[in-house]
């Protein structure tokens, strides 16, 4: 390997890490607000990813059908709760949230759909239409167990990833999509070339992670959101509603999804299922950083996109092999330095049986 | 009594038996897939359901059993049978490394690392250019058993159902056995279990590799029934399928196996057939609408199928043990004198609080000493570190002669200390009888084969009688057959006594055993505490309650912010002014 391809690989990493750090983001703030392993949030990055793509190709994207389909089952299983509590005022209020606001942009969409829209108009919609599938699926699938053990809610996570993957294929079908580059310029820096594309994915990358520190420490919502993921119940005695900071937690997750997706899509040949590894090896990233730490999460995702570059370089075939294999020496590590925690986990099964 | 069980298996051997004779090949092709996928639905069974443990990557150790014996057979030539042999040590061989090294993860890190390197292994298979990578191996010869060649459909489903029969009635014996008990028990916790002297990684490993070879032979049996194997079937999406059988058949139920299986590969079956009238698209939907189901199965019943049913149908009682002979006595030491445990400057930090501050004391031979001190004194946290459950910052800790400083605890429990816990650890859904043999596991030696193959049943009838004599000896004796989460909180701190005294041993350590008593039951207890005394055994226990510890006790140590107060006898502890400061903030 010369020090130019070492170089080449490096800088290639890096972009991919740089995606992968804001999908890690979500991952674990999902995590930590509401201790759901949420599997298939990167298939939420590639519905991203081809719904711009489709959008490009003037064809209306199945998201549409997605979203409104998610947004019917959402509203019947809420307005169903409400009514069986005797909630009857609450009501209007949920059809909005769960009806009205996730059909607005599917609608956008729809009729969008067909024209030859301009680079940012097709962004645009494409992040409107992605950000209810991650609130919506939450209320859907997650909410109704919020007491469940992590064990449980991960089980349902990987259960929620089929049926995503499944509809995505039925959407988008077999074949692979790239969506057209965001920008052409390219850089000569000293001897090595960098593309504006890449150059746009690492700052985007650090402004996102950037702006999710700023609603984490200055916010009155952010401060909601760390004080349920340190202590739930305190966060309740407080009046913090972990089921509001939770839906939140999936809103600002499925932006980030959102965002990695329209940056990764002029990159790489996206496939429906493509998203699933984009997430697993963010995940790999996550977990370096413990699943708690914001920062180590980001040097986690960083380096799990070095990894895959080098390893790319050395096997292609085997890449995926050393991304899933490094995870084992990593999870034990981890659970080496992290003792505890362990016990309440096992306990907690015990309603199950 | 015992044949009305037997009536619901032996329908069912029967059916199995004649479905050949009746049904069309289509529809023994279909019992094929359920049996096979059945087998490793079974070990899902007993490492998820029983043992706690979630894998997301069993479908990969069928994957090696199938390839492994393909491998052989096809590319090499050799014997079906040497293939099953190549195949188990393999799926074994990679089952105790992986297990090894990610079976110390807790929580949620161990089912994602099964997704890893369930998705390492299948990319292994399909890019090893020995195994043809994507495209898979193809002319595998059949199994054939002495002259008679297994090629045909139903002749490979005879001995898919043998196989799966005789595992079935394997795991239902372990299960019922010494080794399976401590498997039962490991949902309990680790502090639980490790108190009764139980190695739970060794357990945890144990159903782990058991997982593995079933799903192993399943996947011999997948390889010479289909007679190719390609990467496919054996990715993650099989792997979540299969957990889905376990789950559906209902987690902890041998028969789950088959009904889970059976469930899945008929819905998949009914959907293929339907589904392609309604859409185009119909192994996508396939995918989707088994992604609903099961999250609706999570939501909705997570107990499973058979649980369902089994609500409706009263539980077998277990039958009333007989008597038999005793188990052997823990090994008492004569120490004429010696202190059975010493206590030398014992110091527990966390961070900059001394919970237990160079705190020294020695109880002596059949000696009942309370361990008392106002909440927050360090008792709990001294009682840990005598059992072993924390390890002392300094100091050291000596039992009948042996440092035991910083040994684990089940090492401490296997040297003749059993302990009760001020938060109950018991498992609820396992009779009383039950968890009080569990007590008894230090003294028995029933492994997991002959566990397996019932060659324990003396040792368990032992067992099982002294666990009944424990039962009678605090009062819980005809409430043998009831589950241990049913009974009130007092009744369940006895039956911790008497697992307890289920080992037989030297030294009892009670943490707050009056805790929720009675006025009756402490009564039985302080009488029972009295006679375990006059056989010779030595107590320690912390309590609060001061009726109950002054008139029981010999001697007293107290405890106030981690350092020893005061100790002697209850009437000087009484009167020590010391004492009576830390209890009641000064003497006005």
């Amino acid at each position: 390997m010369t020090p130019e391809i070492a170089l080449l690989l490096a800088q290639d990493g890096i972009t991919t890490g740089a995606i992968y750090v804001l999908v890690a983001l979500g991952l674990v703030l999902i995590f930590l607000v509401t201790r759901v392993i949420f599997v298939p949030f990167g298939d939420v990055v590639g519905y991203a990813a081809l719904t711009l793509a489709a959008l490009q190709l003037k064809q209306t994207p199945g998201t549409v059908w997605l979203v409104l389909t998610l947004a019917a089952l959402a509203t019947a299983m809420e307005v169903w709760t409400l009514a069986r509590r005797g909630e009857m005022r609450l009501i209007p209020k949920a059809l909005l949230t769960y009806a009205v606001l996730p059909v607005i942009p599917a609608a956008l969409v729809w009729f969008a759909a067909g024209y030859d829209l301009p680079m940012a108009v097709g962004i645009v919609l494409t992040l409107l239409i992605v950000l209810p599938i991650s609130p919506l699926l939450y209320r859907i699938a997650f909410q109704p167990l919020a007491d469940a053990s992590v064990l449980v809610l991960l089980i349902v996570a990987v259960a929620v990833h089929f049926a995503m993957s499944g509809m995505a294929l039925i959407f988008f079908g077999p074949e692979g999509f790239r969506t057209q580059p965001i920008t052409n310029a390219f850089f000569n820096i000293g001897p090595m070339g960098v593309s504006g594309q890449s150059i746009l994915i690492v700052v985007s990358s650090a402004l996102f992670s950037f702006l999710l520190f700023v609603v984490f420490e200055r916010t009155l919502t952010g401060k909601a959101l760390r004080a349920t993921a340190v202590n739930r119940v305190g966060a309740r005695l407080v009046g913090i509603k972990p089921a509001t900071t939770g839906a939140i937690a999936f809103l600002l997750a499925s932006a980030l999804a959102g965002i990695s997706g329209i940056l990764i899509g002029p990159v790489a040949t996206l496939y429906y299922d493509s998203g699933f590894l984009i997430g697993l090896k963010a995940f790999v990233g996550a977990i370096i950083g413990g699943l708690v730490s914001y920062p180590a999460t980001a040097v986690g995702a960083i380096l799990v996109g070095l990894l895959e570059s080098y390893a790319a370089f050395w096997d292609s075939a085997f890449k995926e092999v050393l991304v899933f294999g490094a995870l084992i020496p990593i999870l034990i590590w981890q659970s080496l330095t992290a003792r505890g925690g362990v016990e309440e986990e096992i306990e907690e099964e015990e309603g199950d049986a | 009594m015992r044949w009305r069980s037997m009536i619901v298996p032996l329908c069912a051997v029967v059916f199995i038996a004649l479905a050949p004779a009746v049904f069309s090949t289509f529809t023994i092709t279909l019992m094929n897939y359920i049996g096979i996928y059945a087998i490793a639905a079974l070990g899902l069974i007993l490492l998820t359901g029983v043992g706690g443990l979630t894998s997301f990557g069993q479908a990969a150790f069928i994957g090696i059993g199938a390839y492994t014996s393909a491998w052989y057979t096809a590319v090499y030539g050799g014997s079906p049978w040497i293939g099953l042999i190549l195949a188990l040590a393999l799926t074994g061989v990679v089952a105790t490394a992986l297990g090894a090294t990610t079976l110390r993860l807790g929580g949620h890190f161990l089912p994602l690392s099964t997704i890893a390197w369930g998705i390492a292994i299948y990319f292994v298979f399909g890019n090893l250019d020995a195994l043809n990578r994507y495209s898979g191996l193809s002319g595998i010869p059949p199994i054939s058993v002495g002259p008679w060649s297994l090629a045909g459909t139903t002749s490979i489903y005879a001995l898919i159902w043998i196989v799966l029969g005789l595992s079935m009635l394997l795991c239902r014996n372990l299960l019922d056995s010494r080794q399976g008990r401590a498997i039962r028990s490991l949902r309990g916790g680790t502090a639980m279990v490790e108190s009764l002297a139980i190695d739970s990684f060794r357990m945890r490993l144990a159903v782990f590799v058991l997982a593995g070879l079933l799903a192993g032979l399943s996947g011999w049996l997948y390889a010479h029934m289909q007679r190719f194997v390609n990467p496919t079937p054996f990715d993650v999406r099989t792997g979540i399928e299969l957990l889905f059988m376990a789950l559906v058949g209902g987690t902890g139920r041998i028969a789950g196996a088959v009904i889970g299986a059976a469930i899945v590969v008929l819905l998949k079956n009914f959907l293929q057939d339907v589904l392609p009238s309604i859409t185009r698209y119909n192994a996508q939907m396939e995918i989707v609408l088994f992604g609903v189901l099961f999250i609706i199965l999570l939501q909705k019943a997570r107990g499973g199928v058979v649980a369902m049913f089994r609500r409706f149908m009263p539980r077998p009682a277990p039958p009333l043990p007989v008597e038999a002979p005793p188990l052997p006595q823990t090994a008492k030491p004569q120490l004429s004198g010696a202190p059975v445990l010493r206590i030398d400057d014992a110091v527990k930090r966390f961070g900059a609080l001394a919970a237990v501050n160079e705190v020294s004391f020695e109880v002596r031979p059949g000696e009942v000493l309370g361990l008392i001190g106002p909440n927050g004194a360090g008792k709990t946290t001294l009682l840990n570190l005598i059992t072993g459950t924390a390890k002392p910052t300094a100091g050291r800790i000596v039992f009948l002669g042996h440092d035991v400083t910083g040994l684990e605890p089940r090492h401490i429990a296997a040297k003749g200390m059993a302990r009760t816990f001020q938060h109950v650890k018991l498992r609820p859904n396992m009779p009383l009888i039950d968890n009080v043999v569990l007590g008894a596991y230090p003294r028995t030696h029933t492994g997991f084969l002959a566990g397996a193959l019932r060659l324990d049943r003396a040792e368990e009838r032992s067992a099982r009688y002294e666990a009944l004599q424990q039962l009678r000896r605090v009062g819980l004796g005809d409430k043998f057959g009831e589950l241990a989460g049913n009974l009130p909180l007092g009744q369940q701190r006895l039956l911790e006594v008497a697992r307890a005294l289920a080992a037989d041993p030297v030294v009892l350590v009670l943490d707050e055993p009056a805790a929720g008593l009675r006025a009756l039951e402490k009564k039985t207890l302080s009488d029972l505490i009295r006679g375990l005394r006059e056989g010779g055994m030595t107590i320690v226990l912390v309590e609060h309650d001061m009726d109950f510890v002054m008139n029981l006790v010999d001697r007293i140590v107290v405890m106030d912010f981690g350092a020893k107060l005061a100790e002697g006898l209850p009437a000087q502890i009484r009167a020590d002014a010391r004492v009576q400061e830390a209890y009641l903030g000064g003497v006005a």
